[in-house]
């Protein structure tokens, strides 16, 4: 595995709401990870372990600490800038699939390349090799109603890996799903991390789930409390 | 910039086609404004040309001078043979004038009687009233000489008394004690300026009624003066001067009211044009209204919209659309809908006004500056009325949006 460092944390702090309502989710977080890593973060419901998600997608930014993806110093980008960060490098794959309704597979898998200046026919092409990665060739036309639980993963799956992103980041990946279809994602998240060299950070709390994953990073109020590679 | 806003178009485009129940019912408003306004205008237009037609089929900038004030004639003295010369004479910008003796009475031919406008003239009336030969010929100034015993009617006449397809000329109509000789119709004239029809009329030599049918001659026996302006002279000017000959002709005083009137059928047109001009701008402003209320009903199904698609705005912001990306979706999505409304109001205007045109008899005239008023109009509300649901969907944080249920 490569060393080349991909994400590092420093003293990282989120608080949420002022005065006495005030809540510190994280309280001083240090991290770092290394391209090509499968990560998973566990921990309890209220733990922080979504707000670090979060911050790690570049959705949300710490109140203090410093963040840094690939060099690039993020509490220092404005909101667009980290759109762009997160349109360019980062791929996303959520717990309710979170597909567009009554839109077909095709058209959901080139929602990202639409913000990307491609043209039409490179937008099917490269929404055609994606869906094929995930073995969905054969449901280009399908909207999200006409697909199993786990046919959408994997379409969102697609959706994530279609601008080729250097880092994946899956909340609950298999939250919605039953445990065979569980078994094929997280099949086919390993395979995208192994063969394809794509950095995957994920959040689950099922241990089995959290398994498939080369380290495991538990976080406890707000704190990492254990960071073991398998 | 440009690629933005053409990719912002392309996403809306996909958004419409993905709702489109919902961007129909969307646009309905601005569809039925635009089509209101446009079908009002059009319409109104039509009148307004229709009246004018109607009016300026009465005559060539037509002056009549008639007895007494108003439309009655009760009382007050008719006009002589002198009169008519005088004006002739001595009145600027008058092109031809001709005296005018009309009667109601029972006309007869064969075994049908019934009642028309008898009018005794001079060929000048003709110009005067713009009448055109239908078939045969009118009278002369030669039979006006010598009484002849000739007249030309109208083509309601012809209809009614001869029958469809019949040709009168050289039958006799009986008027009176009077036989008369058919020596011409004139083409149909149709409506006048007060819907009233223009082809119920028999024109015959003012001599003949005079002479033949009332008995009397020389004296005031005209009770209209008919008098066709030069082209370009304004009307008001003659009108002015017929005044001002007549008062001093019939002696009255300065302080004495005129014993007469001088009706203006070019004033007619104006004052006929100007109200429904009027008439037309009112209810295309209350049309303008709907389409303000269309506009009121874009901003809000977009605003239901934002809600109802936060988590698309998340998903959207999650893969990295900018905030400005997605409010120029939005707003793009508003202005697309509201100019597709705009055309789909203009083509729904187009069949409304054929249908209405055809209905009320009134030309359809098209307005290309309407057409753009109201296209402009409904682009401008798609921004206006857009903005702030784009801007209410863009200021959502992907955080809160992907959590939205």
């Amino acid at each position: 595995m490569s060393a080349e460092k991909l994400i590092q944390l420093r003293g990282i702090t989120k608080r949420y709401g002022t005065g006495d309502a005030a809540f510190l989710a994280l309280r001083g977080v240090d991290l770092d990870i290394h391209r090509g890593e499968f990560v998973a973060i566990m921990g309890p419901s209220g733990s922080g372990k979504s707000t670090l998600m979060n911050l790690l997608g570049c959705l949300d930014t710490p109140t203090s600490g410093s963040y840094q993806f690939k060099g690039i110093p993020v509490e220092d980008l404005n909101k667009d800038q980290r759109s762009l960060l997160r349109r360019h490098a980062l791929g996303f794959i959520f717990q309710g699939f979170n597909l567009l309704a009554r839109t077909s597979a095709l058209e959901n898998v080139e929602l990202p390349l639409l913000y990307r200046g491609y043209t039409r026919k490179q937008r099917h092409e490269m929404a055609r090799e994606a869906l094929a990665q995930v073995s969905l060739s054969n449901k280009e036309r399908n909207t999200p109603a006409e697909l199993s639980g786990g046919q959408q993963q994997r379409v969102a799956i697609a959706r994530a890996i279609v601008t080729k992103p250097d880092t994946l980041f899956a909340d609950e990946p298999t939250g919605n799903l039953d445990s065979k279809t569980t078994v094929e994602i997280m099949e086919l998240l390993r395979k995208l991390n192994e063969d394809r060299g794509i950095s995957i950070i994920m959040v689950t709390h099922e241990d089995e789930v959290a398994a498939c994953a080369r380290r495991i990073i538990n976080v406890r109020d707000g704190l990492i409390s254990s960071d073991t590679k398998q | 910039m440009i690629a933005m806003l053409f990719n912002a178009l392309l996403i809306a485009i996909r958004e419409i086609r993905r709702n489109l129940m919902r961007s129909f019912l969307t646009v309905i408003g601005i569809v039925i404004g635009v089509a209101a306004v446009i079908t009002i205008v059009t319409l109104g237009r039509g009148t307004t040309e229709t009246v004018r037609q109607q009016i300026s089929r009465m005559g060539n900038n037509l002056l009549v001078v008639r007895p007494g004030q108003g439309w009655g004639s009760s009382g007050a003295p008719q006009f002589s043979m002198q009169d008519v010369e005088a004006i002739r004479d001595q009145v600027p910008g008058i092109a031809s004038v001709a005296p005018f003796v009309s009667n109601n009475s029972p006309i007869i031919y064969q075994d049908r009687n019934r009642t028309y406008d008898v009018q005794g003239t001079t060929p000048n009336y003709f110009i005067i009233a713009n009448w055109k030969v239908g078939t045969g010929r009118f009278f002369t100034d030669a039979e006006v000489t010598e009484s002849a015993p000739v007249c030309v009617i109208g083509e309601t006449i012809r209809k009614e008394l001869f029958g469809e397809g019949v040709d009168p000329v050289g039958s006799k109509v009986r008027v009176k004690s009077l036989t008369l000789e058919v020596i011409g119709v004139t083409a149909a004239k149709g409506q006048g300026g007060f819907s009233d029809d223009l082809d119920d009329n028999l024109i015959t030599p003012y001599t003949t009624v005079i002479h033949r049918l009332s008995g009397r001659q020389g004296g005031r026996n005209f009770n209209q003066v008919m008098i066709s302006g030069q082209k370009d002279y304004p009307t008001a000017n003659i009108v002015a001067d017929v005044a001002a000959l007549m008062r001093e002709r019939r002696r009255i005083s300065a302080s004495e009211e005129d014993n007469f009137n001088v009706f203006d059928s070019q004033q007619l047109a104006e004052v006929m044009s100007s109200s429904t001009k009027t008439m037309t701008t009112l209810l295309g402003c209350v049309a303008a209204v709907s389409l303000l209320v269309g506009g009121i009903g874009i901003m809000n199904i977009m605003l239901v919209s934002v809600t109802e698609r936060t988590r698309e705005i998340g998903i959207r912001l999650a893969i990295g659309a900018r905030a400005r990306e997605v409010l120029l979706q939005f707003l793009v999505e508003a202005v697309t809908l509201s100019c597709v409304g705009g055309l789909a109001g203009i083509a729904l205007a187009y069949g409304c006004c054929y249908f209405i045109a055809g209905m009320i008899g009134v030309p359809f005239l098209f307005d290309p500056k309407i057409n753009i008023v109201a296209f402009v109009f409904s682009a401008v509300i798609g921004i206006l009325f857009g903005f702030m649901p784009a801007r209410r969907a863009a200021s959502l944080d992907p955080i809160d949006a992907l959590r939205h249920e």
